[in-house]
């Protein structure tokens, strides 16, 4: 039992140091999942200090992220972005968020109470949630449950919940609107998305998200995947981008239709939760594509050229993983920023007819296809397994 | 033909069923006075299903300053510079229509100097009108960055301006019987600049919005405004020519020194919101070609014919003047008793024509094409109240 209260508790601090690293890469995990199985506190304490981690995260992720988008914006509209608060503006969200949290939590008078105080908990909650299984580096990840893929789309769909009830217990028109769309807009794409994510699952056997990387050390499945992964990858982008809110997808907010959308009546602290999972979301759905597309941590490789592989494994092993993991994910989510600064917004007609018309369809033929390639073993690069 | 008058309250209660049907119900919603996308202060009462838009009717007066009224106690001069705040993103057209009103009233001759440098600045700040309602139009449509595009391209614009006019949106520039001062010795040489400048981003703003697949979707066959209910509304301007009526007073009753320009007038083909998108991009290529080729031969002559007094008498009777502002025909009516006060000054606003086409255009359209219609529209809402 001691030692089982012990060990959730090296694993959160060894993170941050080298030993973790120096040993074995999948101890962390198998130490994680002894805790997990040790007894009930031991899981209790584990889960504890998972979450505080992850909402920890969360909230740096938030403030990194909105100080990255705006300054991007930025530089996309011809101007600078934030420049006064701090050098080049870096505290600029520290500030906002400074101001955020001194601002009046106003409830509307004929609002639902409950609902409306517990909306933006929901879906901050399912944030964390799904940012508990997405692994930085070999073994840094709060649960690698052996069903990761199910619990992925699981949790994904709770987001949806927050902000249906923000609209709801709004009573406002608009926010009603707002949630409406998003009710439509999510659930639709969610079918995308893990079609797209199904693809992966196939090609590497396994609905364990470290596994699922592990299986990409000859070659990431965007590569490997017969141009069905790429496609795969397209729709992801595509419905991520929906799931996430974001231009060209932003109908529940639409601010110049619906004044805000589903947080009309939010202000204060309750509208910065909101916000910030908009932010760890963005992270989230960008760590996944890395995860299932592009070989995770795994560092950048081309077949059999052992010297360009060699350059590539220069970095120490300690900040190997995370330099490409990162990396990655920087690039993404750049992409989608990309997006955001130049789309305009579709209709919600529009919107649902390309869901259901043109990705579910592409998406389940993809699936086929993929299914084919993987009973009949015609890989480009010899299999991991 | 019968007109039916109901009040608001009325409509809104004829609408309002039963609480407890199982059916779908119909409500209303504000959009607006304080709505993104109205721009400034006009509300519009949607009747709406779902997203579906039954009826849009605009309610009036928010930004009401009675500038009519007003003009009735000042003389033609002083009436002149209440214009600018009316269709602010046309101020020197407004300008020159009331002072084209009193001289053709007074039988005041402005040289041609006058008449070419008044062409000029009213070409030039239709471009800048036009940029700043594509940038409104992305921003409406949820991509932020036109506007930031728009805005930049104006400024530069408005520099430009500012040199000779010495103000940036209420420019005051044009009296009756002239000009408030010469253009300035770098004017025309910084309007070639511009010209030189800014072809090559209409290119930029094809890219950004008019090649968007998006953008087409979204304003493709949407609001559709067919060219005779544009008459029977008394829409003008590009409204008007979107809907494939090839009516602009620049032609067809030329003024000023259009005469001598040679340039065409785009004209739409089934009148949605693509045409009045088009029609307008189109405008600013015709507009930089118009003032390319004035802008080498500016007569020489004086600014204001004479020193006119702030006494100007109209004789006894009732006259009307119209020009083509960057919204459309904007009508100026005098009705004069001797004095040098106007008995009374009726202002034709482009604008508020326009805005009546809205609902004929958009019923049981979503909201999302009523913001996109509401945009090709281009509306100045302190116009439609004066």
């Amino acid at each position: 039992m001691a030692d089982a209260l012990l060990n959730p508790l090296s694993l959160t601090l060894s993170v941050q140091t080298s030993e973790a690293f120096a040993a074995p890469a999948m101890s962390l995990a198998d130490r994680a999942s002894r805790a997990l199985e040790s007894g009930v506190w031991g899981a209790v304490m584990y889960i504890v200090i998972g979450l505080v981690a992850v909402l920890t995260a969360v909230s740096v992720l938030g403030l990194v992220m909105s100080y990255i988008e705006r300054k991007v914006a930025g530089h996309f509209q011809c101007r600078l972005g934030p420049m006064r608060v701090g050098p080049h503006g870096v505290l600029q969200s520290l500030a906002d968020g400074i101001k955020l949290l001194f601002k009046e939590g106003i409830e509307p008078g004929d609002g639902d109470k409950v609902i409306f105080i517990g909306a933006p908990i929901f879906s901050i909650t399912a944030t964390i949630l799904l940012l508990a299984i997405v692994p930085l580096a070999p073994g840094i990840q709060v649960v690698d449950m052996n069903v990761g893929v199910v619990y992925i789309a699981a949790v994904s769909g709770l987001g949806v919940m927050g902000i249906l009830m923000g609209g709801w217990s709004s009573n406002n028109k608009w926010s009603l609107l707002g949630a409406m769309r998003a009710g439509a807009q999510m659930i639709s794409y969610e079918v995308s998305l893990t079609i797209a994510l199904l693809v992966v699952v196939l090609f590497s056997g396994t609905l364990k998200v470290s596994e699922i990387i592990e299986s990409q050390q000859q070659g990431w499945w965007i590569w490997r995947g017969h141009g069905v992964a790429i496609v795969a990858f397209c729709l992801y982008v595509i419905a991520s981008t929906a799931e996430l809110n974001r231009t060209p997808f932003d109908l529940p907010e639409g601010e110049s239709e619906l004044t805000g959308g589903y947080h009309t009546e939010y202000s204060g602290l309750r509208f910065s939760f909101f916000f910030l999972a908009e932010f760890a979301n963005l992270f989230v759905f960008s760590a996944l594509a890395v995860t299932f597309f592009f070989g995770g941590w795994l560092p950048f490789h081309v077949g059999n050229y052992e010297g360009f592989n060699a350059v590539m494994d220069l970095l120490p092993p300690v900040i190997s993983p995370m330099f490409w993991f990162g990396s990655k994910c920087a690039l993404l989510i750049f992409v989608l920023m990309w997006f955001r600064w130049t789309f305009p917004r579709l209709r919600m007609d529009q919107l649902m007819r390309l869901e259901w018309k043109v990705l579910l369809p592409i998406g389940f033929v993809n699936l086929i296809v993929a299914a084919t390639i993987v009973l009949t073993g015609l890989y480009f690069f010899p299999s991991a397994t | 033909m019968t007109v039916e008058v109901s009040s608001l309250k009325e409509l809104v209660e004829q609408a309002s069923g039963d609480d407890r049907s199982p059916d779908t119900q119909e409500y209303f919603v504000n959009m607006g006075p304080q709505h993104p996308s109205t721009h400034g202060v006009l509300r519009l009462v949607l009747k709406l299903d779902g997203e579906r838009v039954l009826r849009c009717i605009p309610v009036l007066g928010y930004i009401h300053r009675s500038i009519e009224k007003i003009s009735e106690h000042m003389n033609y001069m002083n009436c002149v510079h209440l214009t600018d705040r009316m269709d602010y993103l046309s101020s020197i057209m407004n300008n020159w229509a009331v002072s084209k009103a009193v001289e053709e009233a007074a039988g005041i001759e402005v040289n041609s100097r006058i008449q070419t440098i008044r062409t000029i600045f009213a070409e030039l700040e239709r471009i800048q009108s036009h940029q700043l309602w594509w940038g409104v139009l992305g921003m409406d449509l949820g991509a932020f960055t036109p506007f930031l595009y728009g805005i930049r391209d104006r400024e530069v614009l408005n520099d430009v301006m500012e040199e000779t006019v010495g103000a940036r949106l209420t420019m005051n520039y044009v009296l009756p019987g002239g000009l408030m001062a010469d253009i300035h010795p770098n004017f025309v040489h910084r309007v070639k600049e511009f010209i030189k400048y800014f072809r090559p981003k209409l290119d930029e703003y094809d890219d950004l919005l008019t090649n968007n697949v998006i953008i087409q979707e979204r304003l493709r066959n949407v609001g559709i405004l067919s060219a005779q209910t544009a008459v029977q509304y008394g829409a003008t301007g590009p409204v008007l020519r979107g809907s494939g009526v090839a009516f602009d007073l620049r032609k067809d009753h030329p003024y000023g020194v259009y005469d001598q320009a040679d340039f065409e007038v785009p004209v739409g083909t089934i009148g949605d919101s693509w045409d009045r998108y088009w029609v307008r991009v189109e405008e600013m290529r015709q507009s930089l070609n118009i003032v390319e080729q004035l802008l080498d031969n500016i007569p020489p002559g004086d600014f204001l014919v004479k020193k006119l007094n702030s006494k100007i008498k109209i004789p006894e009777g009732r006259y009307y003047s119209q020009l083509e502002t960057a919204r459309g025909v904007l009508g100026v009516f005098i009705a004069s008793d001797k004095k040098d006060e106007p008995y009374r000054l009726h202002y034709r606003s482009p604008n508020f024509n326009n805005l009546w086409c809205l609902e004929p255009m958009i019923k049981g359209d979503y909201i999302a094409s009523l913001i996109g219609a509401m945009s090709s529209l281009d509306l100045v809402i302190p116009d439609i109240d004066r």
